[in-house]
């Protein structure tokens, strides 16, 4: 018993794709849809995935660890002392507190001016938090720091624009009346990180203690550092010492000062990242359905056409249950083909899309079982209303037909 | 020698037209022993389409009673229907109704698959079944390759490859001329004297009268009739 019904469902089969078959033209039109629904969502999957796995990569490289805090402050403290940055850097767990003081400033050597120099106090956590950071030269240190000495070290585009090609090392620059004596000079790989790069910041730029910064600012106050987290399983409790510091600091005012967290926002990214795939795949899959939709298109005009052929086979002695599987197979393997078909495009497509744009390709499996595991569904969901239809067709009326 | 095949009694079937109900067949009665040849002859819209239907278990009286080698067919469900039409009734039409992308032998064993016969059992009894109808030469032949004498054994070869006790054939020189039809009628003779039960649904009294007997419709309404009619 259980032989025959396998032999019956081998027969189905091969009676389902010598139909196909039959009707070559007809078949593919109809499976078309399903095979532009499949490919659109597994290349918009697998292209997705790529394209963001390159942004995080880049993102977790340069974030991990880091806490970026901006201190607005109150009107009487609008930012941060020497005293509160010593307090910060008390908190346990940190590895260095780099606090940054911006400002723009005419500069001028002994050969030419620029009035667009981009000044950055910085602090001698910030050059060994930084790799590569220096081509020629020497850091900044904590004695710097200290004795606000008027040292900087300069990017090749200030070189260029205030030295022409000599020297610069050892040259001296004036801003704002205080001479400074050029100790280094930045690589041009690591003029500033990702972000700033991304933001147009990089060029001429000239980096003093942040000591010294502040006095040519005329301010008291740092309204922005970096903390670097030692150890990064530890960030929140890091994150939850700062607040209640710089709560303290600023007399428990609200509003007052901000935190950053480079990797909460890298996991806000992924989130959204993968919202945006799955609305993308949403939309892609509402061509899966109108495929879904001229496969029982096609399938009811089947019914019709082979009513005779159904009534027959009835007389014959199958059973209303044998014809329902029968149409059931053929719709089933009609929208699987697409599946299949539309995967291989699919991924064909995202694989030339890497190609060109020169992101990263990764084939992701579970788009290749959504594609697939979908357009089989969709086969028996929409195959199920025409093979239904098939079998419970009166023999009577069907051979009448003719 | 004379078991009964089937008998039926007072079978009613109406069909449901809009508010309508027509009653095609008015408390027929039917008795036919095992190995009659007999032929139904009527007009067309007697109802002798639906008297096979009903002979042939594709469908169930409205009221009465048939029964068909003891069973009571207005008790089976669906699949014993299924068995029998598949085990005990060979069809055969008046258009053949062969599946035109399939070739003899595939078309003979079609009843065989639903039966559950094996690929190998299936094969060869298609062969003999399509020898014992004269097709020996033809058996990868597709129907639109063959005439339609030939068509007609080839579906009566389908009708006869499960071995059923019952021939039952609607029109079946009806798409025939009239030479080949006479050799249709006289296979069916052979067949009939062989020991199967056969009936034959015509409107035409020339084929009829080739069967034992002759049973008259009008109107829905069963009256025994004569070979002389």
């Amino acid at each position: 018993m259980i032989k025959a019904k396998v032999s019956m469902f081998h027969e189905s089969v091969s009676m389902s794709l010598s139909n196909i078959a039959h009707n070559r033209m007809r078949s593919f039109l109809t499976v078309l849809g399903i095979i532009i629904g499949v490919t659109a969502i597994i290349a918009l999957i697998t292209i997705v995935n790529g394209v963001t796995g390159e942004i995080t990569d880049q993102f977790a490289a340069l974030g991990t660890g880091k806490l970026t805090v901006t201190a607005r402050g109150t009107p009487l403290k609008p930012g941060l002392t020497e005293t509160d940055l010593e307090t910060l850097s008390s908190i346990s767990n940190i590895s260095g507190v780099s606090p940054s003081v911006t400002a723009t400033v005419v500069g001028k050597s002994d050969y030419a001016w620029d009035d667009e120099i981009a000044l950055e106090g910085r602090n001698e956590v910030y050059f060994r938090m930084t790799p590569d950071l220096l081509a020629r030269g020497r850091a900044l240190n904590r004695l710097d720091m200290e004795s606000k000495t008027r040292v900087c070290i300069i990017d090749s585009a200030l070189a260029e624009a205030l030295f022409y090609g000599r020297d610069p090392l050892n040259g001296t620059i004036i801003v704002d009346g205080h001479t400074f004596t050029v100790v280094g000079i930045l690589s041009d790989e690591a003029g500033g990180d990702v972000m700033s790069q991304a933001m147009g910041e990089s060029s001429k730029k000239l980096i003093v203690p942040y000591t010294t910064a502040m006095t040519i600012a005329k301010s008291a106050y740092i309204t922005s550092l970096d903390v670097h987290v030692a150890n990064t399983d530890l960030t929140d409790q890091v994150i939850k010492d700062l607040e209640d510091t710089l709560f303290a600091t600023f007399n428990y005012k609200e509003d007052t000062y901000s935190i950053i967290n480079m990797e909460s926002l890298l996991d806000t990214m992924n989130t959204m990242i993968s919202l945006m795939t799955a609305l993308l795949a949403g939309i892609a899959s509402i061509a899966l359905l109108v495929g879904g939709i001229g496969i029982m298109n096609m399938m009811l005009v089947s019914v019709t056409e082979r009513t005779t052929e159904i009534g027959l086979r009835k007389a014959l002695g199958a059973e209303p249950g044998q014809i329902q599987l029968q149409f059931l197979i053929e719709s089933f393997i009609l929208s699987l083909l697409g599946g299949i078909i539309g995967t291989m495009l699919g991924i064909l497509i995202s694989y030339a899309f890497a190609a060109i744009i020169g992101t990263g390709f990764r084939v992701s499996w579970g788009a290749i079982a959504i594609g697939v595991g979908f357009s089989a569904a969709v086969g028996i969901i929409f195959g199920w209303t025409p093979a239904r239809r098939a079998s419970n067709l009166n023999p009577i009326d069907a051979l009448r037909s003719a | 020698m004379s078991s009964t095949y089937f008998s039926m009694r007072n079978i009613v079937k109406e069909y449901r037209m809009g508010d309508e109900t027509q009653r095609v067949l008015k408390h027929a009665n039917l008795e036919l022993d095992e190995g009659e040849f007999l032929s139904i002859l009527g007009p067309s819209g007697s109802g002798k389409s639906t008297m096979m239907n009903i002979i042939g278990c594709l469908d169930t009286p409205t009221s009465g009673q048939y029964i068909l080698r003891d069973r009571e067919i207005g008790k089976q469900d669906q699949h014993q229907l299924a068995q029998i039409r598949c085990h005990e009734i060979g069809f055969i039409f008046q258009s053949f109704q062969l599946l035109q992308r399939m070739d003899a032998m595939k078309n003979v064993e079609l009843p065989l698959i639903y039966a559950g016969m094996p690929k190998k059992e299936r094969e060869r009894r298609a062969r003999e079944t399509l020898e014992r109808v004269g097709l020996q030469d033809k058996l990868h032949h597709r129907p639109n390759q063959l005439s339609g004498g030939q068509q007609q054994r080839v579906a009566i070869a389908r009708a006869l490859a499960t071995n059923p006790t019952l021939l039952l054939a609607d029109e079946p020189t009806g798409a025939l001329d009239q030479e080949t039809g006479r050799q249709v009628i006289a296979l069916f003779e052979e067949l009939n004297a062989e020991g199967r039960t056969v009936i034959m649904i015509t409107h035409d009294m020339n084929i009829a009268r080739h069967a034992k007997r002759i049973v008259n419709i009008l109107d829905g309404v069963l009256t025994e009739g004569s070979a002389m009619a």
